[in-house]
């Protein structure tokens, strides 16, 4: 548990020293956000329509953004190598992996949603179904993506290959997280909104499975 | 002689051959070269004949549909290509699990020879339906839940693709694609229900059945044996890619050799 824990710690410490974490996820979630009126016009009911959608999407391509850098790191100076030697499994390496960029990447954008939903013109009370459906997804972004980092270490210029492998993955917490935030403005239980979240849910649950698993997996496959 | 053991007879106290086979009986690849290169003309002739009968039931036997016309005649290609593009994942899947688990020589060639038919077979059915779609429904693509689920496929097996053309090394790219497959399988039916949760959201009072109405047994036999020629078709470039494969690592083991001696 010790051992988890710093090395969840010490990846958080190297994204917030070291940087280009979740500062830069942030600045890109807000320039895709900004240039979306530019291309589909400033008329502010279309975007009202489509802030919910477009919000998830730009969270989808921010954290997609950071993905490649997850592994990438550890495996050119080599603590990937001794991290395998070492008493904590790989699964958990994984697990702690997704954990730290959640927390560094993924809660930023999270709470810099709501904000930047206003230049959507996103209505205020749908901001704080935005914000639940992103923390109920965005951990499943981040396990899903740490899987994903794994297939591709050691890959030159390996981030557009995560993203081709990432994003059909994604493609079940975008609907769910979209529909999550449309349909809750009224949040009675057993209603569209609630079905979604739950459903979201879900898919986080799975993907904590899936996640570390296929992550270690697949970090076997590159340095058997 | 493959996989056999000798048996003495409790009886006679003679020796009998037992003849056992398994999976790892074809491991060797000289032995499936051999049987790849006898089975070959009988599986491309069995393609030939499925896919020919196929077609010529598809255009003159079965009647044209009261609704649609003769348009419905390309459901007898885009519907065997949608059944082959599953089938092609499921082969890639089960020979993903034979490479990880039980370490199967041949497996991972199995599924790289597979992807990209696998892949084609879902482009195919892709077109087939946007060109059946424009005069069903007026537009060359819609965004229904099979058409999506199908377009998601395709991203997998292109991404799966693009593992074996990135990843340098062919024996680390054989394990990180078999993983990617694996991965890909156990989410693929969360995606499927999660396109046709979302499908059913967005188009609430009509249901488009890409299979068109009802199928009656006229339609039905084209669509069997054109789908049987493009299974027959399927195994038939798989095994001729297979082929390939392996004698293709035969000349990277034979260059890697030459080099190794002349720095040696």
């Amino acid at each position: 548990m010790t051992a988890f824990l710093t090395l969840v710690l010490r990846d958080i410490r190297l994204a917030t020293r070291v940087g280009g974490g979740g500062g830069m996820a942030v600045f890109f979630f807000l320039i895709v956000l900004s240039i979306v009126p530019l291309g589909v016009g400033p008329d502010l009911n279309l975007l009202t329509r489509i802030a919910p959608g477009m919000l998830w999407v730009a969270l989808l391509l921010s954290v997609l953004l950071t993905l490649d850098r997850l592994f990438q790191a550890d495996q050119e100076d080599g603590t990937l190598d001794l991290l395998s030697l070492g008493p904590v499994s790989l699964e958990l390496q994984v697990l702690a992996k997704a954990l730290s960029h959640w927390l560094t990447t993924g809660l930023p954008l999270i709470l810099a949603a709501p904000m930047l939903g206003l230049m959507l013109n996103l209505p205020i009370s749908s901001m704080w179904p935005l914000v639940l459906s992103m923390a109920v997804g965005s951990p499943a972004l981040s396990l899903l993506g740490a899987a994903g980092a794994a297939l591709a270490v050691g890959v030159r210029r390996g981030g557009l290959l995560i993203s081709l492998l990432v994003l059909p993955l994604y493609v079940p917490i975008l609907i769910f997280g979209v529909s999550a935030t449309r349909n809750a403005v009224i949040s009675a239980p057993g209603d569209l909104g609630d079905r979604s979240l739950m459903l979201l849910g879900a898919v986080t649950l799975i993907s904590l499975v899936v996640g570390p698993i296929g992550g270690a997996a697949a970090l076997r496959a590159n340095f058997k | 002689m493959p996989g056999g053991c000798l048996l003495p007879d409790p009886v006679t106290g003679a020796n009998h051959y037992l003849m056992s086979w398994s999976i790892h009986t074809f491991a060797n690849p000289t032995r499936f070269m051999a049987l790849s290169g006898a089975l070959l003309p009988y599986f491309w002739a069995l393609a030939a004949a499925g896919i020919g009968v196929g077609l010529y039931l598809s255009f003159f036997s079965a009647p044209p549909d009261y609704q649609q016309g003769d348009s419905v005649r390309i459901m007898f290609v885009h519907v065997p290509a949608a059944w082959l593009s599953q089938f092609g994942y499921g082969i890639m899947v089960v020979s993903s699990l034979m490479a990880l688990i039980f370490r199967h020589p041949l497996a991972d060639v199995s599924a790289k020879s597979a992807a990209p038919l696998g892949a084609v077979f879902t482009f195919l059915a892709l077109v087939a339906g946007g060109l059946w779609g424009k005069p069903m429904w007026g537009a060359y693509w819609v965004w229904d839940a099979r058409t999506t689920s199908t377009l998601v496929l395709l991203f997998i097996y292109l991404g799966y693709m693009a593992v074996w053309a990135t990843v340098e090394d062919p024996n680390r790219a054989a394990r990180v694609a078999a993983v990617l497959a694996l991965i890909g399988a156990v989410n693929l039916p969360i995606i499927r229900f999660s396109v046709d949760w979302w499908n059913t959201l967005h188009q609430p009072a009509s249901v488009f059945r890409l299979d068109g109405p009802t199928i009656h047994a006229s339609l039905l036999w084209p669509l069997f044996v054109v789908a049987v020629g493009f299974t027959f078709f399927f195994l038939a470039v798989m095994m001729v890619r297979m082929r390939a494969e392996i004698l293709r690592r035969k000349v990277r083991t034979l260059q890697l050799q030459q080099a190794g001696s002349r720095h040696g």
